[in-house]
C-alpha cells in the first residue's frame, strides 16, 4: 500500500477539503481518513510525506488532440501523455480528428492501445460522428463503443446539416454515447481569422463573430431536446453559448458543456500582444501573435466574464484544454495561414488556480470542473477519490512558483500562449491506477 | 533635421507614429514635392540622387499592384537608390516557400529596405522581424497602408495649411480597407475629426475605437465636411452578399453632381484609385477642380521618397 500522508486532500465527489490521508491499495483507493500514517504503517508501508502539500484526484480532460496516429511530429500518444501526467492531468479523451480519423474501431483499439504501452495518462479515444468527419454518413458507433470511445465527435469541424446532426444524435441516443459538438457555423465564419470585433478592425483581420457558435450551440440544443439525446459542448467561448447552456440545464435537456483555459485567461486583446484578464506575471507580447489563435477563437471580456460565471454556477461543467500542438513551421507565419490552437497539457492547473487566486472561481468548485465535473460528463469513473475508486491521484505543489518555458514541456510541441507567464501550483506526483507515473525533477 | 533620428527603421503602421514623427516626415515630403515641381518647371532643384546612393531598394509585391509599386520605384531611384523588383503571388508561395524564408534570402541578398505589400494583415511586421534590412509596408491585408495615409494628409495639408479642426469623412468600404484605417489614424493624429460612412455591411465592427465617428448617411457624411474621400468598391463585395450591386450603391453612398450638393463649395474630394468612375465617384467629379486626385499622386512619391530617407537615415542638407 502507498499511504499520501497528511496533505491537504481536495476532493470535491465526496466533499472533502480539509487534511487527510489517502492510501492507496494496488490500483484503487482504499480509502481517505483523518488519521495519520501511524508508525506500525511506516514500517510495512510506502507512506509518502505529503504535509504542506495538496492531494487531488487526477485531472480528466475531455478534450485533447494526440495527433497519433498521423502526425507523430507534433504529438504522439507517449509524448502527450506524458505531458499530460507532468500537468497532473490522469485521463485524456483522444479527439478523433487524426489521419486516418478515428471512425472505426480499428482505429479507436489503436489509440487505446498505444495509450496503454506509453503507460502514462489514461488514454480514452473519442470517435467520430461522421464517416472521415466530412458531415454526411454516421459513422459505426456502436462499433466505436464497444471498442472504447466515450463520446462521438466531428471536432475541429461542425456537422453543417441539421438533418443529419439530427439523426446522429438520435442514433448516439439508442446507444447512450455522448455527442460532443464543435459549435460553428461555416457560414459565418467563413474567412475569419479571429473574433469580431475592435481588435479584429484594428488589426484589419477578417472576424468570426460570436453569433458563429451561439446559433449551432441552439441548434444542438434544440436537436437534443427533440431527441433526448446527451449532447457535450466543446469549448464554449461566447457569453451568449453560456446563457444558452445554462437555459437549456434549466429546462432540463441532457446537455454538458467544457470551457478551455484559454478562454477563461484570455480575450482577443492577445492577438494585438496586449495583457489579458488574468492577473498573472507576464512578459509583453506582439502584434499577430499566432499563439493567441484558435478556434473558437479568444473572445471579448464580457465572454470571457461569461464563461467564468459558467464554470461557477455550473452551466460549464469541466475545464478541458483542447491541447492543439502544432509544429512551429504552423505558427511562424502570417496570421491568416497561421493554424488554429494552442496546447494546454501543462498549464491548464496552474491557469484554473491563477483563476481561483483572482477571485474568479472557489478552490473545490476549480477543482470540481478539472476532475469529477467532466468525469461525469461521460460517465466515467475517474475525478473521485471515493473507496474502490481507480487511484488516479496528484500531490502538488500548491505554493511553488515557475515559469512557463515551452521549452522544457514534455509535449512534443511549444505553441503556448502563456510562455513566459509565471504561475503558481506545480504538479510533484502522479498516480495513474496507483502506479506512479510522474515525480517532479525525475 | 533633429526629429529624423527619433524616426523607426520600420514604417509598419501610422497607429505606432507619434504626430510630431509624422510631422517630421510630411515636412520632408513637402520639400521633396516642391523639388519636383520645380524639375517639372524645367528648373534645376537641389539633386537627391546622392541620398540613397549605393543602397538597394527591394520591393516585395503579393499582391498585384502597378501604381504603389511604380511609385516607390520613381521614389527610390529619385534618391539615387538601386531597385529591384519582385513581384510574387502569394497563393503560390503559401503552398512553398515561407514568407520568413523569402525575405530572409533578400536580406542576405543585401536589402537596405523592403518595401512590402501583403494580402495578409500583419505580413510586414512579419518581415521586419526576420531581417535587418529596414521594412515599409506598402499596405498588408486590411490593416494599414501608411504612405497612402502620409500622401492624403501631405495633399491635404498643402491645401489648409493644417488639418488642425478640419472634418474629413470618408465614405465606402471601410471594412476591406487599409487605406481607410491608415487615414483614421493619420488624420486624426493630425487634429482632424474623421466621419466614416458606407453601407453597414461594410463597417467593421468597433471602427470608432480607432477614433472616428460612424455616420449613418451619405447626407450626414457631407453635410459640414471639409473634405470626402470615396473608397473603391470591389465586384467581391457583390460576390459574397455585402452589396446588391454597383447601381444600388451609387444610389445610396455614391458621389455625383447630385450628392455633391450636400458637401460644402469649398470642400475637397479625394480617392486613393483605382476609381471606378460611375460607382463610388462620378466623371464630372472625379474630374472637377475640387478633385485632388492626381495631386495624391504626385504627394505619393515624395512621401514615399521622404519614407525611404528616414527610415534609411539618409542625411538630407537643408
Amino acid at each position: 500500500m502507498i499511504l499520501l500522508d497528511s496533505g491537504r486532500v481536495i476532493d470535491p465527489a465526496n466533499g472533502i477539503d480539509g487534511t487527510r490521508t489517502v492510501l492507496i491499495d494496488g490500483d484503487h483507493v482504499r480509502e481517505v481518513r483523518d488519521q495519520p500514517a501511524t508508525p506500525a504503517e511506516k514500517l510495512v508501508h510506502q507512506v509518502i510525506d505529503c504535509r504542506g502539500r495538496w492531494v487531488l484526484p487526477g485531472l480528466v480532460d475531455l478534450h485533447v488532440h494526440l495527433r497519433e496516429p498521423g502526425e507523430e511530429g507534433k504529438e504522439t500518444i507517449a509524448t502527450g501523455g506524458r505531458a499530460a501526467v507532468a500537468g497532473g492531468v490522469t485521463t485524456v479523451v483522444a479527439m478523433p480528428n487524426t489521419k486516418p480519423v478515428c471512425d472505426s474501431a480499428a482505429v479507436a483499439r489503436f489509440v487505446a492501445a498505444r495509450g496503454r504501452e506509453a503507460g502514462f495518462a489514461r488514454v480514452i479515444p473519442a470517435g467520430a460522428i461522421t464517416r472521415g468527419s466530412l458531415g454526411e454518413q454516421l459513422a459505426d458507433m456502436a462499433e466505436l463503443k464497444e471498442a472504447g470511445c466515450v463520446c462521438v465527435t466531428d471536432d475541429g469541424r461542425p456537422v453543417m446539416s441539421a438533418g443529419v446532426m439530427r439523426r446522429a444524435l438520435e442514433y448516439a441516443r439508442d446507444l447512450e454515447l455522448p455527442v460532443m459538438v464543435h459549435a460553428e457555423d461555416l457560414t459565418l465564419s467563413a474567412g475569419g481569422a479571429m473574433n469580431e470585433g475592435p481588435v479584429a478592425t484594428r488589426l484589419g483581420l477578417a472576424g468570426v463573430p460570436a453569433a458563429a457558435e451561439v446559433t449551432m450551440v441552439q441548434r444542438d440544443i434544440l436537436l437534443a431536446e427533440m431527441t433526448g439525446a446527451r449532447l457535450h459542448i466543446a469549448h464554449l467561448s461566447a457569453a451568449g453559448s453560456v446563457r444558452a447552456v445554462r437555459e437549456a440545464k434549466a429546462r432540463g435537456v441532457r446537455v454538458t458543456a467544457e470551457a478551455t483555459p484559454h478562454h477563461f485567461a484570455l480575450t482577443d486583446a492577445a492577438v494585438a500582444g496586449v495583457a489579458p484578464g488574468l492577473p498573472v506575471p507576464q512578459p509583453a507580447g506582439e502584434p499577430y501573435d499566432t499563439h493567441a489563435k484558435m478556434s473558437p477563437p479568444l473572445r471579448a471580456e464580457v465572454d470571457r466574464q461569461a464563461v467564468i460565471s459558467g464554470l461557477h454556477d455550473g452551466a460549464i461543467d469541466a475545464i478541458a484544454t483542447d491541447h492543439a500542438p502544432h509544429g512551429a513551421l504552423d505558427k511562424q507565419v502570417e496570421f491568416a495561414h497561421a493554424l488554429n490552437g494552442v496546447i494546454g497539457l501543462e498549464t491548464s492547473l496552474a491557469l484554473t488556480l491563477a483563476l481561483v487566486r483572482a477571485g474568479g472561481l472557489p478552490l473545490a468548485r476549480a477543482v470540481e470542473r478539472l476532475t469529477v465535473g467532466p468525469a461525469r460528463c461521460f460517465k466515467m469513473p475517474y475525478g473521485t477519490l471515493g473507496a474502490g475508486a481507480p487511484a488516479d491521484v496528484i500531490v502538488l505543489d500548491a505554493e511553488r512558483e515557475w515559469k512557463v518555458d515551452p521549452q522544457r514541456f514534455y509535449s512534443r510541441s511549444r505553441n503556448s500562449p502563456f510562455a513566459g507567464w509565471t504561475l503558481k501550483g506545480k504538479v510533484v506526483k502522479t498516480f495513474v491506477g496507483g502506479k506512479l507515473v510522474h515525480e517532479e525533477g525525475k | 533635421m533633429g526629429s529624423e533620428m527619433d524616426f523607426p527603421r520600420h514604417l509598419l503602421e501610422l497607429e505606432a507614429l507619434t504626430r510630431g514623427q509624422i510631422e517630421a516626415l510630411l515636412s520632408l515630403a513637402a520639400r521633396f514635392k516642391r523639388e519636383r515641381a520645380k524639375a517639372r518647371a524645367g528648373e534645376s532643384p537641389a539633386d537627391r540622387r546622392g541620398l540613397l546612393r549605393g543602397r538597394n531598394v527591394i520591393t516585395l509585391f503579393f499582391e498585384n499592384s502597378t501604381r504603389t509599386r511604380s511609385s516607390f520605384e520613381v521614389a527610390a531611384k529619385a534618391l539615387g537608390a538601386d531597385v529591384l523588383t519582385f513581384q510574387k503571388d502569394a497563393s503560390s508561395v503559401a503552398k512553398g516557400e515561407s514568407l520568413e524564408d523569402t525575405v530572409r534570402n533578400l536580406d542576405a541578398i543585401g536589402a537596405d529596405a523592403l518595401v512590402v505589400r501583403h494580402p495578409a494583415a500583419g505580413a510586414p511586421r512579419l518581415v521586419a522581424r526576420s531581417v535587418r534590412a529596414s521594412v515599409i509596408n506598402a499596405g498588408d491585408g486590411f490593416h494599414e497602408h501608411p504612405t497612402q495615409g502620409l500622401l492624403d494628409a501631405l495633399s491635404l495639408r498643402e491645401r489648409w495649411g493644417t488639418l488642425e479642426g478640419k472634418t474629413v469623412a470618408i465614405v465606402g468600404d471601410i471594412a476591406h480597407s487599409r487605406v481607410a484605417r491608415s487615414n483614421i489614424h493619420c488624420l486624426s493624429k493630425l487634429g482632424a475629426t474623421v466621419r466614416v460612412g458606407g453601407p453597414s455591411t461594410l463597417i467593421p465592427a468597433g471602427i470608432e475605437e480607432l477614433g472616428c465617428k460612424v455616420v449613418p448617411s451619405l447626407r450626414d457624411a457631407l453635410t459640414g465636411a471639409d473634405a470626402v474621400m470615396a473608397l473603391r468598391i470591389q465586384n467581391e463585395r457583390i460576390a459574397d452578399a455585402r452589396l446588391p450591386g454597383a447601381r444600388d450603391y451609387a444610389r445610396t453612398w455614391g458621389l455625383n453632381a447630385r450628392t455633391l450638393e450636400m458637401l460644402p463649395k469649398e470642400a475637397l474630394v479625394l480617392h486613393p484609385g483605382p476609381v471606378n468612375r460611375g460607382v463610388e465617384m462620378s466623371s464630372d467629379v472625379l474630374d472637377s477642380p475640387r478633385s485632388l486626385v492626381m495631386d495624391q499622386v504626385d504627394s505619393g512619391v515624395a512621401v514615399r521618397m521622404a519614407a525611404l530617407a528616414l527610415c534609411l537615415r539618409a542625411e538630407v542638407p537643408a
